[in-house]
């Protein structure tokens, strides 16, 4: 792997580690607001590798400039695609952020071990007690 | 007018329930909630009983959205595969809004019960979406748009017991890894063709084994779906949220949610990479079926052992996917017949038993086994339902099980693997130990004193009763059943030799 | 008189209507049990019907629907289904005049469910007895299973209910786990499972494989109740006597031989199994489960289980007819369906009748019962010469033509298994006879027995039927010939 193939692709590995450090908070963080922080840049990554396909080499805004035929513009698809994949994460985020509210009313707490022990008590009784 | 309708028929399958939603928010009551929502998906399903006509006397419909022309445009494909599917959605949708009322009333708190309807119209929306569009990042919109309502279903459950909160977020985390992995795999496949239609991406990627920025699409794609299928190691999210979403959201979900992602997978596995994909017919071989086999035993022996009857047949639920995906896994015309029509079958009888578990606990407030004791005597009706529902589920001749397990066994003799056939078998008889466990306590158990004789009340038995009689019905008439699902598993391996 | 074609078809829809009329009726229970007495009658006339109309060549096939494409739902008529759909059927009618007195006489619950259950399993062992194709018996015989499993759990209790779960758990195991196996294996190599002359195997199948196809038929036809998978038997004996009578000694047990019969003939073919001796390891088996469950048969006290292992080894006896692969074990084997059925009912509705007298079902406390129920002891004992194999008694004939099939195939170990089964069969049953009619009674009569201070006979409802079986008995030794003659046109 030379080094001109890794300065190349550094949008790609911006894309890489932004994807691993979200999918890891998600997996490693107790606290379910943070899981929602790091589900985002998680999603975040995917909105960059999309925009980054779009870009052409030398291409402008696809923005139609009248009377310009050799004009290369970007390709406009993704960022549309974005637009809307960037809705559904703002929506996903919502409705997880309000089962969070709920959890706390009823739970009294938001951490992932405190939820599990809170479960099994109310199913096991005290013998339920990591 | 009738032209209107038959011209812009795959749009308005979507669209109906899609508008229809928001229209509750404008008048919160729950009457007209419901009236309304039973309106719109019978008017749905009627949509859907017209789209499978259309495609029995065409081999597909293609529409393009906005009139825009695929590749570019947005395209609804219609084959036998998503007809049936879409037929699925729609008419379990229906039944399920019809059988809904009584039992939202009492599991859900009263403010949001005008909500609940909104969100199962906008959830069947989302389903008939992922089914019908013929454009890949189109699903994902789609899918969204159906798990988000899902997540808020499952949660509607949290007046009855906390533990559906947790067990939504659970399943909003997973939910979103998996679309967001199948939004990865989609753009690494934008990124090689240029194109998202996917009968455009079929043929565009063909011949393309050997690039790995397929083969890691491939399996983006393939994990993404897997874990809203929940195949086996990845199910994790399904037994909770079933068990503790109130009871009508369950039987919607088990008979329709996890369908349309099977349905969903197969289309990219056979469809779009196509089974000349070298990469995918060693992933078939040695991950699939693997995983196909220990998703028929595991979870069923798991079942076996629980006391929630409503977790109980979570499992089974997860045990029946592995049947579809050992279908999928043998990738022959023969083995994809068996999955389809699983998947058709899988949802009547879920449903009817999930419909009866619903009756159960609007009754006795419980769906613990010891709590069932004598069901037999109090509601005999319901008991009945789920006593041939649990029939149907392991398989017994003349109800739809048997012919789902028959096809599966007959396809794995033609795929010369007798073996599996064995552990097919095999695995039903668990279903035995478990159904049974729950027929015993129901019928051979004495009735705990001061219990009076209370059936459900007709609104919840009559759909109950018509997805029992429908069980029993395609598990004699195979005709219609049999030749859709035939036809599907072609439409689906169309562009195979 | 209604033509033979519409009583073919009107014997299935009989019992179904039967069912439906007893569930309706169950409030009443002299109506109810009215209408299962005149179902029970109209049914066997049908069958009677239907057997004349087909010794005219009057009756053709019926399909119902294909479930499967092209595999039919379908019946058609050959000898051994005849005679065994008239046998059930006509032994209902006798069982259900003793269901009566037993149930009544012993004051069980839920006797609607009782009588709707047993006229769906009447209803289904006559659909496996016309079925025209190996799918079709397939599926009623799943249906047997689930029908009979309520009256085996009737009495609810822990017993019962553990009874019944080793009753339905290894009937449909074995049904799902091996038959539904073999059959479709059968269905793949042959492309056909309609039951002909010379099987549908022959020269399809390659012929090492064809033992372990047979045992997946074998093992997978539970009901005849092979050994090891033999257990379900005894245990569907918590069951009240008239099922043990009827379906644990005529309908189920027999539904099981017969599709051995049906599949030895039909689907693997006479010839085919003897020019390649698949069913050897079968006879050896089958005469391992006549001797060994007659022994055990010998160490049980209670009389039902005693009967039950003795039916298992009444069974084998067919299987092992079955097995010697020559038109003479066939009808060897089929003759003793009969015969086997006319006595063991016998025995079970005498069995019935004591307790429903005395309340006993212990061999050791039934010393001199004989003497105050002299025509239940007799009745057993005329049964009990029967299954041993004396005349004048229809057991001889069947045992005899068991005999001379071995003898013809040069099996000598197979002769000599049974007479010693013979001999054991005196063993376990005479006793029984001799204690209740020459030992004295205890001390004080039986002290459990008395309600007005007096021994006395069975209800008159369960006595009449167990004699009237027991003179059966008798007539086949004289009627034997004809129905051989009729048996033996299966296989030409």
């Amino acid at each position: 792997m030379s080094a001109e193939f890794i300065i190349g692709h550094y949008n790609y590995w911006i894309i890489v580690i932004l994807m691993m450090a979200g999918l890891y908070v998600v997996l490693a963080r107790g606290n379910l607001v943070k899981k929602l922080v790091g589900l985002n840049v998680f999603q975040t990554s995917v909105f960059l590798l999309y925009i980054t396909i779009g870009k052409v080499h030398g291409g402008t805004a696809p923005i139609e400039i009248k009377g310009a035929y050799d004009v290369v513009y970007s390709n406009p698809l993704p960022h549309v695609l974005i637009l809307t994949a960037i809705v559904v994460g703002v929506s996903t985020l919502a409705v997880g952020l309000a089962l969070v509210v709920r959890v706390r009313e009823t739970y009294g707490t938001i951490e992932e071990d405190e939820l599990v022990e809170a479960d099994l008590v109310a199913e096991f009784g005290e013998a339920g007690k990591t | 007018m009738l032209d209107f309708v038959t011209e812009h028929l795959p749009a308005l399958q979507v669209v109906v329930p899609l508008i229809a939603a928001p229209v509750i928010l404008l008048y919160q009551k729950e009457a007209f909630a419901w009236g309304w929502a039973l309106l719109t998906t019978w008017t749905t399903f009627a949509l859907s009983g017209l789209l499978v006509h259309e495609v029995f006397s065409q081999e597909f419909i293609s529409y393009d959205l906005g009139g825009w022309a695929p590749p570019l445009g947005i395209e609804y494909r219609v084959d036998a595969a998503n007809a049936l599917v879409i037929a699925i959605v729609a008419g379990i949708a229906a039944l399920v809004t019809t059988y809904a009322r009584k039992s939202i009333q009492a599991e859900v708190q009263g403010r949001n019960q005008p909500f609940f309807y909104v969100l199962l119209l906008l959830c069947v929306s989302g389903l008939i979406g992922v089914a019908i569009t013929g454009d890949a990042f189109n699903l994902f919109v789609f899918l969204e748009i159906s798990s988000l309502s899902t997540y808020t279903m499952v949660a509607l459950g949290g007046r009855r017991d906390r533990r559906a909160y947790t067990a939504a977020i659970r399943y909003l985390i997973t939910g979103t890894i998996g679309a967001t992995f199948y939004v990865i795999g989609v753009g690494l496949l934008y990124m090689v063709t240029g194109t998202l239609n996917m009968a455009d991406l079929a043929v565009s990627i063909a011949g393309m084994d050997n690039n790995t920025t397929v083969q890691a699409a491939f399996a983006f794609i393939v994990i993404g779906l897997g874990l809203k299928v929940a195949i086996f190691p990845l199910h994790l999210w399904l037994p909770n949220a079933y068990t503790y979403a109130p009871s009508v959201v369950t039987i919607f979900l088990a008979a329709t949610s996890t369908k349309v992602a099977v349905y969903a997978l197969m289309r990219f596995l056979f469809t779009v990479f196509g089974i000349r994909f070298d990469f995918e017919l060693d992933s078939l071989a040695f991950l699939f079926l693997p995983l196909a086999i220990m998703g028929m035993f595991i979870p069923s022996i798991v079942a076996a052992f629980q006391v929630d009857v409503k977790r109980l047949l979570a499992y089974s639920s997860v045990a029946q996917i592995g049947y579809m995906l050992l279908g999928i896994s043998l990738a022959t015309s023969a083995s994809l017949t068996a999955t389809s029509i699983h998947l058709f079958n899988h949802a009547l009888m879920k449903a009817a038993l999930f419909m009866a578990l619903g009756a159960v606990m609007l009754r006795l407030k419980s769906t613990i086994i010891d709590d069932l004791a004598g069901i037999g005597k109090t509601m005999p009706w319901t008991t009945a339902g789920f006593a041939l529902g649990g029939l149907s589920l392991i398989g017994v001749p003349l109800t739809v099980g048997f012919v789902s397990k028959w096809l599966l066994i007959q396809a794995s003799f033609a795929s010369q693997q007798p073996w599996l056939a064995g552990l097919i078998v095999v695995s039903s008889l668990i279903a035995v130990v478990y159904v049974w466990r729950v027929v015993e306590v129901a019928y051979f158990s004495p009735v705990p004193e001061g219990r009076v004789r209370q059936e459900a009340p007709l609104s919840m038995l009559i759909p109950m009763w018509v997805l029992v009689a429908a069980n029993i019905y395609f598990g004699i008439d195979t005709d219609i059943t049999i030749r859709l699902a035939s036809l599907a598993a072609e439409a689906l391996l169309g562009g195979a030799p | 008189m209604i033509d033979a074609q519409t009583a073919f078809l009107a014997a299935f829809i009989i019992p179904a209507i039967g069912a439906v009329l007893i569930a309706l009726t169950g409030k009443s229970p002299n109506l109810r049990e009215t209408v299962t007495l005149i179902t029970a009658i109209i049914l066997f006339a049908d069958i009677l019907i239907v057997f004349h109309g087909y010794l005219a060549g009057d009756v053709s096939e019926i399909i119902v629907l294909e479930i499967i494409p092209s595999i039919p739902i379908a019946f058609e008529i050959e000898p051994l289904g005849m005679i065994f759909a008239t046998l059930a059927s006509g032994l209902w009618i006798l069982n259900s005049i003793y269901s009566i007195g037993y149930m009544r006489g012993n004051n069980e619950e839920n006797q609607t469910r009782f009588y709707v259950c047993f006229a769906i399993a009447i209803g289904s062992t006559v659909a496996i007895a016309f079925a025209a194709n190996m799918f079709t018996l397939f599926v009623f015989y799943e249906v047997l299973t689930l029908s009979t499993y309520p009256l085996v759990a009737h009495k609810e209790t822990e017993e019962a209910r553990r009874g019944a779960r080793v009753y339905f758990g290894i009937l449909i195991s074995t049904s799902i786990g091996f038959l539904l196996v073999a059959v479709v294996w059968t269905w793949i190599v042959s492309g056909t499972l309609d039951f002909e002359l010379r099987g549908i195997l022959s020269g399809k199948i390659d012929e090492p494989l064809l033992p372990l196809l047979l045992a997946l038929y074998m093992f997978g036809i539970g009901k005849a109740a092979l050994m090891p998978f033999h257990r379900w038997l005894p245990n569907a004996m918590v069951a009240p006597t008239p099922v043990s009578a009827l379906l644990h000694a005529v309908a189920v047990v027999k539904a099981g031989v017969f599709t051995v019969l049906k599949v030895t003939v039909y689907i693997f073919g006479v010839d085919f199994l003897s020019t390649t001796g698949a069913s050897q390891w079968l006879m050896w088996l089958a005469a391992f489960t006549i001797l060994a469950s007659s022994l055990i048969a010998m160490t049980k006290d209670n009389l039902k289980a005693r009967l039950a292992y003795s039916t298992i080894s009444q069974l084998s006896y067919i299987t092992l007819g079955a097995a010697l692969a020559t038109s003479m074990g066939i009808i060897g084997g089929a003759l003793h369906i009969v015969m086997h059925a006319f006595g063991k009912i016998t025995l079970f509705m005498c069995a019935g009748a004591i307790y429903v007298a005395h309340h006993k079902t212990e061999i050791s406390d039934m010393k001199g019962l004989g003497r105050v129920m002299p025509w239940t002891f007799g009745a057993f004992l005329v049964g009990a010469l029967s299954i041993i194999g004396l005349p004048p008694l229809g057991g001889a004939w069947s045992k005899f033509a068991l005999m001379i099939a071995a003898a013809d195939t040069g099996q000598l170990v197979m002769m000599g298994v049974l007479m010693v089964s013979s001999v054991l069969n005196v063993a376990y049953l005479l006793p029984i006879v001799f204690r209740g009619f020459f030992q004295p009674l205890p001390e004080g009569g039986g002290a459990t027995s008395l309600n007005d201070g007096k021994l006395h006979e069975a209800p008159l409802f369960c006595i009449i039927p167990p004699v009237l079986t027991a003179f059966g008995c008798l007539l086949l030794f004289i009627y034997a010939d004809p129905i051989r003659i009729f048996i033996a046109l299966m296989l030409e």
